[in-house]
């Protein structure tokens, strides 16, 4: 098939919609290993969109590149876990094999290996994608397979499935996960007791978002549905780009009639005949089995058109890929997302629930709130309710990573303190827990009886476990750096500070910074925090001052004992000669590191 | 509704109407707050966040935050004030800005908003990005160095004059403005010298060509009056004194 034909294909099977351009864009880059600038001209042409514009929402999405990349396009998971488990040394030993630096394809085009933001497979670490596909349990045996292969171009699908399986390791099971109810159920439910008193009982379950921000769902749902419009739509938010989560990946794994059904009450309380669910391009492989789920809940009468022989009652789903950004799992940038623009978060107010997608009133939900929705449609109110805590109703799902004997999906209910899920996960000698992710609360052992709760330490689910002999500023380094590659780029303080912040982060790591240096990391910190446009930037800079504050002996030990250390390094300004005559000697260096 | 909506400004009471913004009522009453994303001709975009006041106790933007009744702002605070300064130092420090180089100096918002802002020093480590300068334009020229992303003349060249030449690409520190046209050039652009997009650059990113020092420096806008009392240098764009 031509490119044009190509293009045509995939345009067509969306009506040439410019709002499917990142839909487009996904597609072009897995065909052809990158994305033309025929390919841009055809699209540009195609959609009536300026190819600057195109250029814009590639250059925005890290899976996605105008110039080629290899065919082998290896991206090694590079969350702080991944590190933990041994990726860097991996990353190394497989760049050396296949004779390649990292992010410069090799130039006969076979491959390409760099690093990517954690893929949420930290229980079955180290992980890669290749052509956007996971691979999980790296070890030097694998790495050493996976060179083969290249070598030989063997095609992806004919790799070993072994490779690609990914376990859902689920450790402990409570309401959610141990329900037995039927496709179907929370559907009849709502029919048979109506809209509003769906509505009653979600409100009354107490039920608060899953994704992080906790704001109670009955309440959204109803500011959504008392919002004039023509159309409404019901978003599922599974960008689980926050490092160290991936319990959403099992429910879609395992629970995606669940999640869809709760989809499906919430457009039938609200009055939606439209759905997306926002998959990150890191879940590629859940795709198909997804979209297959989706045919079965068709055929059943579970979606599409008259919904259980209910007049009126018409709701789809359709699913959405993003491409490699962990912003677009803010609600506005996701919607920006969904609409094929790049992921910049809106300002608010207008919020999502009255000016969504499309402008029209959105409710953008957790995978896990959803389910969680669908299970209390099913049984009620009280039965969820009575778990958990006062203002935290029902259980949470927590991913587990990091210095533990058992990794995995623990689900909880709200109350339960950090030191009762470190013994149940075997974790020992435990020196923090880093809970929320990148953008958490890195709690010590002072603290490990606070609770998960929305009240106490409240999470989307990232649990990482750090060892008394960690060095805890790797995390702090792993973090900074994270959120320079995360950063939209759209407000001043967030763009800059995140960068001056990850320079100042190394250069204490590197043994070159001094007290003036932790002053400074504190007040770029509380401006990012205090004026940044969204939640991405307010947040960033929390690893950094948790560790200030809480941890002042990590920052101790690195320091050079001097208030001041100039930002210019004088040995570290000799690499690029060094490098280029191929000296590392003693008399290449500076006596600059004492 | 009515006329009587008033929040208070630095114990300042400022009328406002429905759906303004903090900003929209504080200009409207001849009361100062420093921004360089905002330009009332346009839609508020809220990046560049030196617009930043207290109210009733929260950091937020004037330009996109709307005028709530009895509002109390804080607008000139030491915080705030150290505020601003450090989100110019990091404008100044992300970019190329050598002012006394600078076509533009003393008409320059960047410039004279930092005046404003006592900043004395760029303090943050210079990032000295390489970038470009594009001379391919017969009336225009543009400065990459000097570009602070604030997206107005990406606002006007779509909303007004419907050409859309230009557009950001790139994400976090690596944003940048590119220019829609075959080779990337402003010259092999739809961009023309009576394009708004040519009349909105903040600094000294989008120049016209050959009229660059017909005002000796010392006599321009920002070297007589401090911003804080002329206001924009768009809004001087037809001025004889700018
Ligand atoms: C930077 C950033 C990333 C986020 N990522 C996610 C995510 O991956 N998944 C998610 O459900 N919510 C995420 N959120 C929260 C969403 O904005 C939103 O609050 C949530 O999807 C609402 O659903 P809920 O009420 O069910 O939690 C993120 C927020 C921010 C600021
Ligand atoms: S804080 Fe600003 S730069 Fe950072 S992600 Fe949000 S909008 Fe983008
Ligand atoms: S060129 Fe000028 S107007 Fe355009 S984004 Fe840059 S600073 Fe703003
Ligand atoms: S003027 Fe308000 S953010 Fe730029």
């Amino acid at each position: 098939m031509s490119i044009e034909e190509f293009i045509s294909s995939i345009t067509a099977s969306a009506n040439n919609q410019p709002g499917h351009l990142l839909q487009y864009l996904y597609e072009i880059q897995y065909q052809y290993a990158h994305i033309s600038q025929q390919a841009i001209k055809l699209l540009a042409e195609k959609l009536s969109l300026t190819e600057s514009h195109i250029h814009g929402v590639i250059g925005f999405y890290s899976f996605l590149h105008d110039s080629p990349r290899g065919a082998y396009d290896v991206l090694i998971s590079d969350s702080i876990t991944d590190h933990m488990l041994g990726s860097r040394s991996l990353l190394d030993a497989l760049c050396k094999k296949l004779g390649v630096v990292p992010g410069v394809p090799r130039e006969d085009g076979r491959v390409t290996v760099d690093t990517t933001s954690c893929t949420g497979l930290c229980d079955q670490g180290p992980a890669m994608l290749v052509n956007g596909w996971a691979v999980t349990r790296l070890d030097e045996n694998r790495i050493d397979n996976i060179a083969e292969l290249i070598e030989s171009a063997t095609a992806v699908d004919q790799w070993p499935n072994e490779f690609f399986r990914v376990e859902d390791n689920i450790q402990r099971r409570d309401i959610l996960l141990s329900d037995e109810s039927n496709d179907g159920e929370a559907l009849r439910s709502l029919i048979d007791q109506g809209e509003d008193a769906m509505l009653e009982q979600i409100e009354s379950s107490g039920l608060r978002g899953r994704g992080g921000a906790g704001f109670n769902t009955g309440m959204k749902w109803r500011f959504c549905k008392q919002t004039e419009a023509d159309q409404r739509y019901v978003v599922c938010n599974a960008d689980e780009g926050e490092p160290g989560t991936f319990k959403d990946r099992i429910l879609l794994n395992a629970y995606a009639d669940k999640v869809f059904e709760g989809m499906t009450v919430c457009a039938g309380v609200i009055g939606a005949t439209k759905g997306c669910l926002y998959l990150r391009g890191e879940y590629r492989y859940l795709r198909a089995p997804l979209e297959q789920i989706l045919q079965q809940r068709r055929e059943a009468g579970l979606l599409g058109n008259t919904i259980l022989g209910q007049g009126g009652f018409d709701f789809d789903i359709e699913i959405h890929m993003g491409a490699g950004a962990y912003i677009c799992g803010e609600e506005s940038s996701l919607i920006e997302s969904l609409e094929g623009k790049r992921g910049i978060p809106r300002k608010r107010p207008p919020f999502p629930v009255t000016h969504g997608y499309q402008n029209r009133p959105t409710v953008v939900n957790n995978v896990e709130t959803f389910m969680a929705a669908a299970l209390i449609a099913v049984h009620g109110a009280d039965w969820f309710s009575s778990v958990g805590t006062e203002q935290s109703s029902g259980t949470k799902l927590i991913s587990i990573s990091g210095d533990c004997e058992k990794p995995g999906i623990y689900e909880y209910p709200f109350g339960v303190s950090i030191q009762d899920i470190l013994k149940d996960c075997a974790a020992k000698d435990t020196q923090a827990v880093q809970i929320a992710g990148a953008a958490g609360f890195t709690i010590p052992p002072a603290e490990f009886e606070r609770c998960i709760a929305f009240e106490d330490v409240s999470t989307g689910g990232s649990f990482m476990v750090f060892k008394q002999d960690r060095d805890l500023l790797d995390m702090v380094k792993n973090f900074a750096h994270f959120f320079v590659h995360e950063s939209c780029g759209f407000c001043t303080p967030c763009r800059v500070g995140s960068s001056l912040m990850k320079d100042l982060v190394d250069k204490v790591h590197s043994g070159h910074a001094g007290q003036y240096d932790l002053d400074e990391m504190q007040n770029i910190g509380q401006l990012m925090r205090s004026t940044s446009h969204c939640g991405l930037g307010t947040t960033a800079p929390n690893p950094v001052l948790d560790t200030l504050e809480k941890f002042p002996q990590i920052y101790e030990k690195h320091l050079k004992h001097s208030s001041y250390e100039p930002a210019f390094d004088l040995d570290a300004a000799l690499q690029d000669a060094r490098d280029i005559t191929g000296r590392d000697d003693a008399g290449a260096h500076l006596g600059t590191k004492s | 509704m009515n006329g009587s909506n008033t929040f208070k400004l630095d114990g300042k009471d400022i009328p406002f109407e429905d759906g303004d913004t903090i900003m929209d009522a504080a200009l409207r009453a001849g009361e100062y707050i420093p921004h360089l994303c905002h330009n009332p001709e346009f839609s508020p975009h809220g990046s560049c966040r030196v617009c930043v006041v207290n109210a009733n106790g929260r950091q937020i933007s004037a330009c996109t935050q709307p005028a709530v009744q009895n509002m109390e702002i804080d607008n000139s605070s030491d915080e705030i004030m150290d505020q601003r300064r450090s989100l110019l130092q990091m404008l100044f420090v992300e970019g190329n800005h050598v002012c006394p180089g600078c076509e533009k100096s003393g008409a320059c918002q960047l410039q004279a908003v930092a005046y404003y802002a006592n900043m004395l020093s760029p303090h943050f480590t210079h990032f000295f990005p390489q970038r470009s300068v594009d001379a391919s334009h017969a009336d225009i020229a543009i400065d990459f160095n000097r570009c602070i992303l604030c997206e107005l003349c990406v606002r006007a060249s779509r909303d007004v004059d419907h050409k859309n030449v230009f557009a950001i690409d790139g994400r976090g520190i690596n944003s940048h403005l590119v220019i829609n046209s075959p080779s990337g050039k402003l010259g092999d652009s739809s961009f023309a010298a009576s394009d708004k997009a040519a009349h909105v650059c903040p600094v000294g990113a989008i120049l016209p060509k050959h009229t660059a020092y017909d005002r000796p420096i010392g006599e321009r806008l920002y070297d007589k009056q401090p911003i804080s009392v002329v206001g924009d240098v768009a809004a001087h764009d037809q001025d004889e004194d700018r």
